[in-house]
C-alpha cells in the first residue's frame, strides 16, 4: 500500500509540476493580450509612482555632470527629421517664423517667438538622458524654464497637466507626437524648454527648435519639435487618452523608472 | 513508507515563498531578456559609449523572452509587476527567516561546517550526497550557496534595478554612484540575473541527482524521506 501511495503521489506531483509549467509558459503569451490581466500588471505603475514620490520626493534634482562627461555620440531617439511640409518651411527659415502657442486653462493665451523664449529666465544643465530602450547619453542643454513661462501665462487653478503638441508625424495617417507632464514636473527647476544643445542651436535631429527636458523621466517624455502647449485638467482628450504617443502604445505615463 | 522515516523539513511559509519566488524569477528573467533585446548591448560608466560596448549581441531568441515577440512595453509591464512581487515575497521570507530562527539555525554555517568545505566539495563532485540523518540538515555548500543568493545576489540585483530609475537617481545619487554609473548598474543587473540563472541550474541539477521526488515532495508537502527510522 505504501508503495502504491507513493507512486500515486509521484504521479500527482509530476503532473502538477508539468501542468503548472505548461500553463505558465503557454499562457504568458496569451495573457499579454488579455486586457484584464494587462490592467492588473499596469496596477504596479501606481505603486511604483507612489513609492518613488515618497522616497525620492518631487523636488529632488537630477545629477548634473561636467563638460568632460559629455557623450561624443548622442543617439537620436524618435523622429530624426519631421517630414511635415509646414515644419520643413519653418526649418528652412531657421525657425524665424515659428511661434510657440500657449493656451488651454490659462489666464493669458499667447505665443512666443524663439527670440522671446530666449529672453525668459533660462537654465543650462549637463544631464544624463535615459532612453526606455536602456541606453544613456550625457548632453548639455540650455532652455527657458517651463515654470517661468507658466508664471507669465498664469494657469487656472483647475489646470493639472501641461500638454505638448509636436510637429513630427508618427505614422502614415499623419498623427503627430504628443506628450504630457504634471504641474509638479513642469515647475521643477530642471524642467526646461531647450533651444540649445551642447552650446549650439538645437539640431533638427534632437527636436529643433524646441524640446522638453524633464531630467527625472525617460527620453520619450521629452517631446521634440514642440509647436503648441496646452494647460489642461486632464489628458483624456489627446490621442487614445493615455497622455502621450508612446503611452498609447502601452508605455507608462509615469516614466521615472 | 512508515511515517517515522519521514521528517518535516520545510515549513509552510518556506514552501510558499519558494514557489512564489520561482514564478517571480522565471517571469523576471524572461521579461528582462525582452527589455534587454530593445538595446542588446552593455556598457560601463554613466553613459553608453556606443563604439565601446562591454558586450553586444544580436538579441536573445523569442522563446526565451516574455512576451515572445519584440514588445518592450509589455515586457516592462511584466517586469515591474513581478519585481514588486519578488521584493514583497523576499521581504516576507527574510522577516520570517529571522524571526523563526530559520536563518540562524539552518543557514548560517557553523565552524565545523566550514572545516568540512573541502570534503563537501569532493563529495559533491562525485555526486555523493548526505544520506539518512545527515540529510536532515543543509550541507555547508548548500548553506553558502543559499546565503550567497539571499544576502548578495538578490539585494544586489534589486539595488542595481532601482539604480536604473532616473527618478530614484535624483533622490538618491549614491544609489547610482555605488555601481559606478547607470550603465554599470545595468551591466551588474544583467550579470546578477545570469548568476542567479547559474545558481538555479546547479540547484536543479542537485535536486535531480539527490533524489528528485523526495526533494520535490519535501518542497510541496514539507515531508522528506530520510530512508531510515529516526527516533
Amino acid at each position: 500500500m505504501a508503495d502504491l501511495n507513493q507512486l500515486g503521489r509521484r504521479r500527482f506531483l509530476g503532473r502538477a509540476a508539468g501542468g503548472l509549467g505548461g500553463v505558465l509558459l503557454g499562457s504568458c503569451g496569451r495573457l499579454s493580450e488579455n486586457l484584464e490581466f494587462t490592467e492588473l500588471l499596469k496596477s504596479a505603475d501606481a505603486v511604483t509612482r507612489f513609492a518613488q514620490r515618497i522616497v525620492a520626493g518631487p523636488a529632488a534634482l537630477a545629477r548634473e555632470y561636467t563638460d568632460a562627461d559629455l557623450s561624443s555620440e548622442f543617439r537620436v531617439n524618435g523622429t530624426t527629421e519631421p517630414s511635415d511640409p509646414d515644419y520643413q518651411r519653418l526649418a528652412q527659415n531657421e525657425f524665424a517664423d515659428w511661434r510657440l502657442e500657449v493656451g488651454g486653462l490659462v489666464e493669458l493665451r499667447r505665443s512666443f517667438s524663439l527670440v522671446e523664449l530666449k529672453e525668459l529666465p533660462s537654465r543650462t544643465q549637463i544631464t544624463r538622458h535615459d532612453c526606455v530602450e536602456g541606453w544613456s547619453c550625457i548632453g548639455k542643454w540650455k532652455g527657458a524654464r517651463l515654470g517661468a513661462l507658466l508664471e507669465l501665462v498664469r494657469p487656472h487653478p483647475e489646470a493639472r497637466y501641461v500638454l505638448f503638441y509636436c510637429a513630427d508625424a508618427m505614422n502614415l495617417a499623419g498623427d503627430k507626437y504628443y506628450e504630457s507632464i504634471d504641474l509638479d514636473g513642469a515647475y521643477h527647476p530642471q524642467t526646461i524648454l531647450a533651444y540649445e544643445m551642447n552650446d549650439r542651436a538645437l539640431p533638427v535631429a534632437h527636436g529643433a527648435p524646441l524640446r522638453l527636458r524633464d531630467e527625472r523621466q525617460l527620453g520619450y517624455k521629452m517631446a521634440k519639435y514642440i509647436m503648441r502647449i496646452e494647460l489642461a485638467a486632464d489628458f483624456g482628450h489627446i490621442g487614445d487618452g493615455n497622455g502621450g504617443y508612446w503611452e498609447d502604445q502601452g508605455y507608462e505615463w509615469w516614466a521615472g523608472i | 513508507m512508515t511515517d517515522n522515516r519521514c521528517i518535516y523539513r520545510h515549513r509552510l511559509w518556506v514552501r510558499i515563498t519558494h514557489w512564489t519566488n520561482m514564478i517571480c524569477m522565471t517571469v523576471l528573467l524572461m521579461s528582462g531578456l525582452q527589455i534587454f533585446n530593445a538595446h542588446p548591448a552593455l556598457y560601463w560608466g554613466d553613459a553608453s559609449r556606443f563604439d565601446d560596448p562591454l558586450l553586444a549581441i544580436a538579441a536573445f531568441p523569442a522563446w526565451a523572452t516574455l512576451p515572445g515577440s519584440q514588445w518592450l512595453a509589455m515586457g516592462r509591464r511584466w517586469h515591474f509587476f513581478f519585481a514588486w512581487l519578488f521584493v514583497a515575497n523576499g521581504a516576507a521570507y527574510a522577516l520570517l527567516g529571522v524571526l523563526s530562527g530559520h536563518f540562524r539555525r539552518d543557514l548560517v554555517p557553523s565552524l565545523s561546517d566550514l572545516r568540512q568545505i573541502g570534503q563537501s566539495v569532493r563529495h559533491h563532485l562525485r555526486l555523493r550526497f548526505p544520506q539518512g540523518r545527515d540529510a536532515r540538515r543543509y550541507n555547508v555548500l548548500q548553506k553558502l550557496a543559499y546565503l550567497g543568493v539571499l544576502c548578495v545576489l538578490c539585494p544586489l540585483i534589486v539595488l542595481a534595478g532601482l539604480a536604473m530609475s532616473p527618478q530614484l537617481d535624483a533622490g538618491y545619487p549614491w544609489l547610482v554612484w555605488i555601481f559606478g554609473g547607470r550603465q554599470s548598474a545595468r551591466t551588474i543587473h544583467f550579470v546578477c540575473a545570469f548568476s542567479l540563472l547559474a545558481f538555479v541550474a546547479v540547484h536543479l541539477l542537485m535536486v535531480l541527482v539527490s533524489g528528485v521526488w523526495n526533494n520535490i515532495r519535501s518542497m510541496v508537502t514539507g515531508w522528506y524521506d530520510v530512508g531510515e527510522e529516526h527516533g
